[in-house]
C-alpha cells in the first residue's frame, strides 16, 4: 500500500515509541460479578473484556468429548468499538480469532479433569486500536485464571511487525494499515511453545527471525504484568487479620 | 500448623521437585518439577505439596453431603442442580417415597430444594445422588445462600467446631453442603446473624485463629440479644 505517512522519523514512531516499546498496559482481574472469572485489559487504545463461564456441560450434546472439555472462546467486537460502525455480529474475520484463540487456549488448560464439559470465554472488544486478538487473548488468560480453572500455563500474546523497513514490536493503528507486515504471537511462557502464530504481509526469513523474537521477548513482558494484575487482586485476601 | 504467611500462587509457578515431595492436590508434575495448576494457597506438608483452591467449581466426590435444586422431573429420575460442573441424576429408587412411574412431579418438581448425598461419579464424571440416609429430606422453609465451595471446609470447621459454634449461640438450624450451599432455618434476626457471620469467615477464610474470634463475636451477639 502506497502512502505519504511517515511511520518512523529519527528511531521513533508515530506515537514516539521505539521500534522495541510496547503501548502502555493495564489490567484488572476479576471485574464481573456474574461470571465465573473475569479481566478487563487496555492495551494502548485498546479495551477488552473477558469473562470466563464454566465448566459447564456442553450444548448442543454432539459436541461433548466424553474424555475432555471443549473450549469454546467466542471473540466479538463492539459496533462502537472502530472509527466506522461495524456491523454487529460475527463474521468471517470474529469467527477466525475466536477459532484460533479457542486453540490456543485449548493447549495450556487442563481439558482432562472435566469430560463432556465445555468452558465458555467471551472476548469483547469494546474499543479497538489493531492488535485486539493479542489483547483479547491476554485478557482472556486471566480470567481463566480468575475462574480457578486448572491450567499448565498462563497463555500470553504479543505482536510484532515491519513498518518502512524496520521490524517493531506491537503495531499501532496506523503502523497496522500502512506498514508491511503484522505478526501475532502467542505463546506459553514457562516452556516457551508458540501457542498462535499469524502473519500478514511480507518479511524475508531474517525479518521473520527477528519479529518472532521481538514478540516473544514482548510475550515475557506482558506475562509479568497479567501475574502481577492477579496477585495484586488476591493478595489482599491474605493481609485481612 | 506452621506460623508463617499463607503464600498465593499462581497456575505455572514452580513447587518443587518431585526428588523432594510428592505432588499432591492442585499441582501437576512435568519434567520431575511440581508446578501449581489453579490459583491457590500453598500448603506443603512433611510428605505432600499441595494448592487449595481460591475458587472454581464444586468437584463432587462419593458420600459428600450436597444441597441440590431439581432442574427437571423426568419419568423416572429427577435432573439436580448441585453446583457441580454436571447436573446429577436422582433415580426413583432413591429417595424414600414410592413413586409410581411418570408421577415424578407430584413428589418433586423443579424448583425444589433437596439436602442429597452423592452416591457415586462415575469416570466420565456422571452423577448420582441419593436421599436414602439419614437427615436427607426436601428442604421446605429457611434460606439457602451461597459461599465459596472452597471455603467450605472452613464454615465447618476442625471436626465441625466452627459451625456447632454458630448453631449453639444463634440457635438456629443450619446445614452446610460441600457444594457452597448452605441452609439456615430460625428467627429471622438470628438467620441474617449466621449470614453476616459465614460472610466474614468467607472473608477472612485465611487468617489464623478464626474460630475464637467468631466465638468472641457471638459471645458479644447473645450479650446484647438478652
Amino acid at each position: 500500500m502506497k502512502t505519504d505517512i511517515k511511520l518512523l522519523e529519527n528511531g521513533k514512531r508515530l506515537d514516539g515509541r521505539k521500534y522495541d516499546e510496547l503501548r502502555p498496559i493495564k489490567i484488572e482481574a476479576g471485574v464481573l460479578h456474574r461470571a465465573e472469572g473475569s479481566c478487563y485489559l487496555e492495551w494502548g487504545g485498546n479495551k477488552v473484556l473477558a469473562a470466563v463461564y464454566g465448566p459447564r456441560e456442553a450444548v448442543p450434546r454432539h459436541t461433548q468429548n466424553p474424555l475432555r472439555a471443549i473450549v469454546n472462546a467466542r471473540y466479538n467486537m463492539a459496533a462502537f468499538s472502530v472509527d466506522d460502525r461495524k456491523r454487529p455480529g460475527p463474521d468471517r474475520r470474529s469467527r477466525e480469532i475466536s477459532k484460533v484463540i479457542s486453540e490456543a487456549l485449548e493447549n495450556v488448560i487442563i481439558l482432562e479433569n472435566f469430560p463432556r464439559a465445555s468452558i465458555d470465554v467471551n472476548i469483547e472488544v469494546i474499543d479497538a486500536e489493531a492488535g485486539t486478538r493479542c489483547a483479547g487473548l491476554t485478557a482472556a488468560a486471566v480470567a481463566l485464571v480468575d475462574a480457578g480453572i486448572p491450567m499448565r500455563d498462563i497463555p500470553v500474546s504479543c505482536a510484532a511487525g515491519k513498518i518502512d523497513g524496520q521490524v517493531v514490536i506491537d503495531l499501532g493503528k496506523n503502523e497496522d494499515n500502512y506498514g508491511q507486515a503484522d505478526l501475532p504471537v502467542a505463546i506459553s511462557p514457562r516452556t516457551g511453545e508458540i501457542l498462535l502464530m499469524q502473519m500478514d504481509g511480507h518479511l524475508t526469513m531474517d525479518e521473520f527471525n527477528q519479529a518472532l523474537d521481538l514478540a516473544i521477548k514482548g510475550c515475557h513482558i506482558i506475562s509479568d504484568l497479567q501475574k502481577k494484575a492477579i496477585m495484586e487482586k488476591y493478595q489482599k485476601i491474605t493481609e485481612v487479620k | 500448623m506452621s506460623k508463617e504467611t499463607r503464600e498465593i500462587v499462581i497456575p505455572s509457578q514452580l513447587l518443587g521437585d518431585i526428588k523432594d515431595k510428592k505432588a499432591g492436590r492442585g499441582t501437576f508434575i512435568e519434567k520431575g518439577k511440581i508446578y501449581a495448576e489453579v490459583l491457590g494457597v500453598l500448603n506443603i506438608n512433611p510428605e505432600y505439596i499441595n494448592v487449595v483452591p481460591l475458587k472454581g467449581r464444586y468437584d463432587p466426590i462419593q458420600n459428600d453431603f450436597v444441597i441440590g435444586i431439581i432442574i427437571e422431573a423426568m419419568s423416572s429420575s429427577w435432573l439436580v442442580d448441585i453446583n457441580a460442573a454436571y447436573p446429577a441424576l436422582l433415580h426413583v429408587n432413591e429417595v424414600p417415597w414410592d413413586v409410581d412411574f411418570g408421577e415424578t412431579e407430584k413428589y418433586l418438581n423443579m424448583g425444589d430444594t433437596v439436602m442429597a448425598k452423592v452416591l457415586s461419579v462415575d469416570q466420565e464424571k456422571k452423577l448420582q445422588i441419593t436421599l436414602k440416609d439419614r437427615n436427607l429430606y426436601k428442604v421446605k422453609g429457611g434460606l439457602i445462600i451461597d459461599a465459596e465451595p472452597s471455603k467450605v471446609p472452613r464454615i465447618i470447621g476442625k471436626k465441625a467446631s466452627m459451625i456447632s459454634l454458630i448453631k449453639k449461640y444463634t440457635n438456629s438450624r443450619i446445614f452446610v453442603g460441600q457444594n457452597g450451599r448452605i441452609w439456615i432455618d430460625g428467627e429471622p434476626n438470628r438467620v441474617k446473624k449466621v449470614i453476616d457471620i459465614i460472610n466474614m469467615i468467607e472473608q477472612e477464610s485465611l487468617s489464623y485463629g478464626l474460630t475464637n474470634k467468631i466465638e468472641d463475636l457471638l459471645k458479644k451477639y447473645t450479650k446484647d440479644v438478652h
